[in-house]
């Protein structure tokens, strides 16, 4: 039961990981920058729903004031602290995003290509062109 | 309960936002308040660090909600300390700044852009220093980090690729530092720092509260570039304006170092940080392996920028070796080398910069004698930036290897001893061979070379010394380095004594 | 514990306005670049000054009185302190006095040569002597290290003036040697301090190292003697010294044999004296290795000095040996021994200086470096050769000139000592300084010369100052106290290291 228990009793954990991983391996292994860069969203979303699912108690509803329920227990309410603070950090991705694709735009203008490899190439072919003025 | 901490980062969060504002009526305003904008956060933080120092630490509660509840603003003698570091470094390098800049970027409309995002930045650092909560820490993180990826993206052709490269490291690192709060928060319920620090002691042990350091640890290091997770840097610096290299390269890693200060000693406890769970331990060693790592890769460059990237990542690993001493000494070593290299640091890239404008270059491979004869002052003032860099008293270069090196003896460890004192040597030698050929470099014939078409180039300096908004600054920073060599104690008696918390004397 | 009378300290700015007066005239020297004899002007008036200023602490110390001055706090509980004791003073005469001969004998020498940056090799020098006289003065390791290093960057430009690629590679080697054993000196003193708790010279020892571990202290001395060696140029750290010779020969003979190699043998003096002391010296069997090393490098380098043709690379090895008869006397560690070491550092500086003038002198009259071109330039050049025939007899140790004196203790303190072996040394040694030096005088007088019509003696400039260094030899040889009461102050530093606190 305890094994059961750490598994399915955690999902929402599991999945994070699972997320986590995915991002990484996104960022870490894919060539092309915007894959990178998706790979990096996933990354961050996946803390993001680390935090909301730290904040989730049994049987207890959305922490909108209800007056059948009323104020006066906290553990009928999930905790609101992490989505406010997750609502920072949507922000701080989305505003992280859009600086990354502004980037992303930059770099295609330049060089005509987001695939890694073939940006190393380009961008070492100019250095040489430097290095010999 | 003071306004004090928070103003700084008011006055630059305000003028970052009325700059592009002001400057569509007034088209040149926006360098001018950029400057009056940081001078006044550079005065406000030297007065904090006045009165932090006589009467005890500054508090502010945003919106009158108190701790832990409320979001708390709290000035230290540490968190000033940095504060006013960083605002007078930045002041100084924005003078230098005004021709750099309308040199390096040609395009006259993005200047307004480049100094609102210098002012966000400083802004995001300031506010990292003097916040007290750290989820706070982390939206000042990014404001920060987002504005220094887009400095460095306002460089030469390679830049966007460089800043790109950047942001994706930087936010893997403030996503684990996210992940890491997160655990800390489950544990313990609270972000406030203070707050942290009374509760974790009976927290301890639990795995999560281990992992959640290990997580911001992490994110932290990357930040801070430590060794091996430096690997944004190089291209960074290199590709940067050289103005946003000398804004960046001696503010930027001081704040992750800053953060992981503060996490490890005053919210963990040096108790646990060092003797319970060996982090800071992990943290000495790469930074050891750092110092080598960045000397020897430095030694290996041609172009004087991507020398003095490398050579940063080497100082983050003195910082990160004071660090790992966790002891007094150790912590004086690293917040000395903070004002240290933050002086040297900016002073050479300043004067990166001064070549780069009147060379058209800052190769290596091209100075020569005929640039020394040219530029006497600005080259007199790297040769003293170099000097301390390697450590010749009574340069301020000299003393925080001597508190590191007694930090090292201290704790019997032999091997950080070596690796300070080494480090000294390999500075030296990749720092002469360009002094070398500064002062004695053979100028091919009378100045006189071909181009790629066969036309005549001059490879010498084509018009005089930097002008006085570029060698002033320069000045100003190398006779810094004399004083603060000489007044190293004062400094450290009156000001990072202080700082010292109660667990690790 | 033996308490010895302590000298007597009291405040006095001297000490602080020596090192200070070169530094203060860089600047008139950089301003007067196009104007060559105020240019000079400040050197000349600088050298005068400082050496008033040493002077007038002469009396002092040899009451007892050590004039000190307190600068700053450089570290917590580290001042930058500076401390006029008898070893400071005989430094600091030998390194100024020396330094008035030599700003003249330069003057004839680059203007002879045309040389190019002659206004860069003033300042520099002026920066140098600053330096050196801050190591002479220096009361505790930290500023010591301070001087030695200031010493370190600003010889540099003097190495490598020429500027040809030679220069230029003597002066890598000159930094890679000497940086290094400045990094091996602040590990020595970072060690020092924390286990003795202060960094202050102390006569006879610091007390607090007496209760270090033996291995600790032995690796201490073997750190420090690889920080001070190198300047010292105790075989093998030697290696950079006959490079250096690349620089122009006032440089050679200043520098080389009084500022820098002298800075480095009373470094290796104040470790064994006023760090360590006589009893950890002997109680550790330090000074038994020592010796054996010093020992070493006087025969070796007087060997290796005869196969030299080039004249500078000759007086070169002979200054390696001749410093190691100073580390021999200090690692003897008995009153003659001690005295005939810190008078070996006056009376060979001296000596060396005459030598090194003199080729000076036939280089910019003659163009001529190798001895093998030395043909009878004696007839045309007399007073210089007649210099350079008493130097050499000074330096094989034949009376009455004082190379002889500085011997004779030695060898007196040897048989104090209860050894022998040192007397054979310095036998030996003497007669193999005659024996590479002497033959020179011969082909000089008696040979006859090749292509010397109309030539004469060099400028008056450089003339003067080396028949005067060889005089001054002489007169030293015969009163060892003349003008300067050198005897009675290397007396007093024996007195010092051998009486002091230490047990």
């Amino acid at each position: 039961m305890k094994t059961l228990d750490f598994f399915v009793g955690h999902y929402a954990y599991w999945f994070v990981v699972a997320l986590l991983v995915l991002g990484l391996y996104g960022m870490m292994v894919k060539r092309n920058l915007v894959k990178k860069l998706i790979g990096m969203t996933i990354f961050q979303v996946a803390v993001i729903i680390f935090y909301i699912a730290s904040a989730v108690k049994r049987e207890a509803t959305i922490p909108i004031a209800d007056k059948a329920i009323g104020t006066a227990d906290a553990s009928l309410y999930i905790n609101p602290l992490q989505h406010t603070l997750m609502l920072t950090a949507i922000v701080v991705g989305v505003a992280t995003a859009g600086v990354a694709y502004a980037l992303l735009i930059i770099i295609f203008r330049r060089y005509n290509t987001l695939h890694e490899p073939e940006l190393m190439e380009a961008m070492k072919r100019e250095e040489e062109e430097d290095g010999d003025e | 309960m003071s306004d004090a901490p928070a103003l700084p980062v008011l006055i630059l969060l305000g003028t970052a936002i009325l700059a592009p504002l002001v400057s569509l009526l007034l088209r040149r305003s926006a360098r001018a308040l950029a400057v009056a904008a940081v001078a006044a956060a550079a005065s406000i933080s030297a007065v904090n660090l006045v009165r932090v120092l006589g009467r005890g630490t500054l508090h502010t509660h945003m919106a009158g909600w108190p701790p832990p509840i409320g979001i708390e603003y709290v000035l230290d003698p540490l968190a000033a300390f940095v504060a006013a570091v960083i605002n007078s470094i930045v002041l100084i390098v924005l003078v230098h700044a005004r021709l750099s800049v309308d040199a390096e970027i040609p395009d006259r409309s993005r200047h307004v852009s480049f100094y609102a995002l210098v002012l966000l930045m400083l802004c995001g650092f300031n506010g990292i220093v003097a916040t007290g909560d750290f989820f706070n820490l982390y939206v000042w993180l990014e404001i920060s980090s987002l504005s220094l990826y887009g400095l460095v993206a306002a460089g030469d052709r390679r830049s966007p690729v460089a800043a790109f490269r950047y942001l994706i490291m930087g936010t893997i690192g403030a996503t684990f530092y996210l992940l890491g709060l997160g655990f800390l928060f489950v544990m313990t319920g609270s972000l406030n720092m203070a707050d942290l620090a009374a509760i974790l002691p009976h927290v301890w042990r639990e795995p999560p509260v281990v992992v959640g350091l290990v997580l911001m640890v992490a994110g932290m290091s990357i930040k801070m570039a430590l060794f091996p997770l430096h690997g944004w840097l190089p291209d960074a610096y290199t590709t940067a304006p050289s103005s946003a290299s000398a804004l960046i390269a001696p503010t930027g890693t001081k704040v992750g170092a800053y953060v992981l200060i503060r996490l490890l000693f005053f919210v963990f406890g040096a108790e646990f940080a060092a003797r319970t769970l060996p982090v800071t331990s992990v943290i000495g060693w790469l930074a050891a392996a750092a110092v080598i790592y960045g000397s020897v890769m430095a030694m290996a460059q041609k172009e004087l920028k991507r020398m003095l990237a490398f050579s940063s990542v080497a100082q983050v690993g003195y910082i990160g070796i004071g660090i790992g001493l966790a002891s007094p000494l150790g912590l004086i070593g690293a917040v000395l080398h903070v004002l240290n290299h933050a002086c040297m640091k900016a002073l050479l890239f300043l004067v990166a910069g001064s070549f780069r404008l009147k060379l058209g270059h800052s190769r290596i491979d091209r100075f020569n004698a005929a640039v020394r004869r040219q530029m006497p002052w600005t080259t007199a003032a790297f040769a003293a930036g170099a000097l301390s860099m390697v450590g010749v008293p009574p340069l301020a270069g000299f003393f925080s290897k001597w508190y590191l090196a007694l930090g090292a003896v201290r704790a019997s460890n032999w091997i950080f001893l070596a690796v300070i004192l080494v480090s000294s040597l390999l500075n030296a030698v990749y720092f002469f061979r360009v002094l070398e050929r500064l002062y004695m470099g053979k100028t091919g014939g009378p100045g006189k070379q071909e181009g790629p078409a066969g036309e005549a180039v001059e490879d010498g300096p084509r018009d005089g010394e930097a002008a006085a908004s570029m060698l002033v600054p320069v000045l100003l920073l190398a006779a810094a380095l004399l004083v603060i060599g000489l007044l190293n104690a004062v400094v450290v008696k009156q000001v990072i004594m202080k700082m010292i918390p109660q667990g690790m004397m | 514990m033996t308490q010895m009378t302590h000298a007597a300290g009291f405040s006095s700015l001297a000490p602080l306005l020596a090192v200070l007066i070169s530094l203060a005239a860089v600047p008139l020297i950089l301003a007067s670049a196009r104007r060559p004899n105020l240019r000079e002007f400040w050197t000349l008036a600088a050298s005068f000054l400082k050496f008033g200023l040493v002077f007038s602490l002469l009396p002092h110390v040899l009451a007892g009185r050590e004039a000190t001055v307190v600068l700053l706090e450089i570290a917590p509980g580290i001042r930058l302190a500076l401390r006029a004791d008898p070893f400071a003073v005989f430094f600091a005469l030998v390194a100024s006095g020396l330094w008035i001969l030599t700003s003249f004998f330069s003057i004839g020498y680059v203007r002879g040569l045309d040389d190019k940056r002659q206004t860069r090799y003033f300042a520099s020098f002026a920066v140098c002597l600053s330096a050196t006289m801050g190591v002479a003065f220096a009361s505790n390791l930290l500023t010591f290290i301070v001087f030695y290093e200031i010493l370190t960057v600003a010889t540099y430009p003097l190495v490598i003036h020429k500027e040809t690629p030679v220069a230029i590679r003597a002066g890598r080697k000159y930094l890679a040697y000497t940086l290094t054993a400045g990094v091996f000196l602040v590990a020595a003193t970072v060690v020092t301090y924390q286990a003795a708790g202060t960094l202050d010279f102390r006569a006879g020892g610091i007390p607090g190292l007496a209760d270090v571990s033996g291995g600790t202290l032995r690796a201490l001395f073997f750190l420090f003697m690889a920080g001070v060696g190198v300047k010292a140029a105790i075989m093998p750290l030697h290696g950079w010294l006959p490079t250096a010779m690349a620089a122009p020969t006032p440089v050679s003979a200043l520098l080389h044999a009084v500022a820098v190699v002298k800075s480095g043998v009373f470094g290796v003096v104040r470790v064994v004296g006023f760090v360590f002391g006589p009893a950890l010296m002997k109680g550790l069997g330090l000074n038994g290795v020592l010796a054996v090393f010093a020992a070493v490098s006087i025969i070796a380098a007087s060997l290796i000095a005869f196969r030299q043709d080039n004249l500078k690379l000759r007086l070169a090895y002979s200054t390696v040996g001749h410093l190691s008869y100073i580390v021999l006397g200090s690692a003897l560690l008995s009153t003659g021994a001690l005295t005939g070491s810190v008078l070996h550092l006056a009376f060979h500086a001296t000596l060396k200086i005459t030598l090194f003038f003199c080729a000076g002198a036939i280089y910019v009259n003659l163009h001529r470096e190798n001895i093998s071109d030395l043909d009878g330039i004696g007839r045309v050049m007399p007073w210089t050769m007649g210099a350079f025939a008493t130097a050499a007899i000074g330096l094989s140790g034949v009376p009455p000139l004082n190379g002889f004196v500085s011997k004779w203790w030695l060898g007196w303190g040897a048989v104090e000592a209860g050894n022998v072996l040192p007397l054979a040394v310095l036998a030996l040694s003497g007669l193999l300084n005659a024996g590479y030096l002497l033959p020179i005088v011969r082909r000089a007088f008696l040979r006859p010369g090749k292509g010397l019509d109309g030539k004469g003696e060099a400028s008056p400039f450089m003339v003067v100052p080396l028949i005067l260094a060889a005089v001054v030899s002489l007169l030293f040889g015969l009163v060892p106290n003349l003008f300067f009461r050198f005897h009675d102050l290397a007396r007093a530093v024996a007195a010092a290291i051998l009486g002091g606190e230490g047990r």
